[in-house]
């Protein structure tokens, strides 16, 4: 199956992606973020997600959990949030009990 | 732990032993099952962590440069420059199945040149965003393979703490209550033996 990919993020951060390839769909808040992400989830298996949105759709990401695709990826598309070090630290509590990459 | 609430007969033993055996095959599948599990799930949050950690330093360094090389550029050009991408990102998606948890394969089917990435002529656009676009198209097989692994993480921590849960009910519940039924049962049926045996001796005294 050959499949899109898209972006979806501010218009000034995902640009460059566009210019790579990648469909870019730009938001401007949270609430046209959580619109368009199901959208373009239904016929984006793999969608990068800026990671300011990640935190308030957190609902919404959970939902795409359930299946392999779509596969909805937060990336730091302006801005670092240190979400994926919240995500990795959130999995590995709920699955091992024990932290084995950030203990110091 | 509370018994089951069944009547003390051998017909009923018989039922709760094949139970009991039952609960324990499953319960040591079940633990194998998640010590599994849990190998496979660090090895993939180590590359988990380790692809993350590549791709945001990277990516952010792209997008610092896109952004300087945005301001150099009106937007209604920068636009129209970008309107239409020259080539589109396509993958396979197939399946992959990680102790029969379905997690996402992509291969990220090969762009045909990198130069031919720019969408743009090189009047319209600093070089600075050429190369920052460049970056980006290079950095989208990271990109795609933790997608990947990222996903694998999740479905794989929910199918652990599921099996978790299975095997604790098993562990603390459900084998403890039918030996505890079993216990109960052979009680009773060796006091109804003696009580038998002792009724015996009481009406035929000698015999025997």
């Amino acid at each position: 199956m050959k499949a899109k990919t898209a972006i979806v993020g501010r218009a000034e951060n995902i640009m460059c992606f566009k210019a790579a390839g990648v469909e870019a769909f730009p938001v401007t808040d949270e609430k046209g973020a959580r619109e368009t992400l199901r959208k373009v989830a239904r016929d984006h298996p793999v969608v990068f997600l800026a990671e300011e949105y990640a935190e308030p759709l957190r609902d919404l990401l959970k939902r795409f959990d359930e299946e392999a695709y779509p596969v909805v990826l937060p990336i730091p598309a302006g801005g670092d949030t240190g979400y994926g070090e919240a995500f990795l630290k959130e999995a590995m509590e709920r699955a091992l009990g024990v932290d084995i990459l950030f203990r110091k | 732990m509370a018994r089951l609430n069944v009547n003390p007969t051998r017909m009923e033993l018989k039922k709760l032993k094949a139970r009991l055996s039952t609960a324990q095959r499953g319960h040591k599948l079940l633990k194998d099952k998640s010590d599994e599990m849990v190998r496979r799930f660090t090895v993939l949050l180590r590359e988990d962590k380790r692809l993350r950690d590549e791709a945001e330093g990277a990516l952010s360094a792209a997008m610092k440069q896109f952004a300087l090389a945005g301001a150099l550029t009106p937007s209604y050009v920068q636009e129209t420059a970008l309107a239409m991408p020259s080539v589109a990102v396509e993958a396979e998606l197939g399946t992959e199945s990680i102790m029969g948890v379905e997690v996402p394969a992509i291969r990220l089917s090969a762009p045909e040149k990198s130069d031919a990435v720019l969408p743009y002529a090189f009047s319209e656009m600093t070089s600075e965003a050429d190369e920052s676009v460049r970056e980006i198209a290079a950095l989208l097989p990271t990109l795609m393979r933790l997608a990947e692994v990222e996903k694998a993480v999740r479905l794989l921590a929910v199918e652990i703490e599921r099996n978790k849960r299975r095997v604790n009910a098993l562990e603390y519940v459900m084998i403890p209550q039918l030996e505890e039924t079993i216990k109960y049962i052979r009680d009773k049926l060796d006091e109804n033996e003696r009580a038998a045996l002792v009724r015996l001796m009481k009406v035929k005294p000698g015999g025997m």
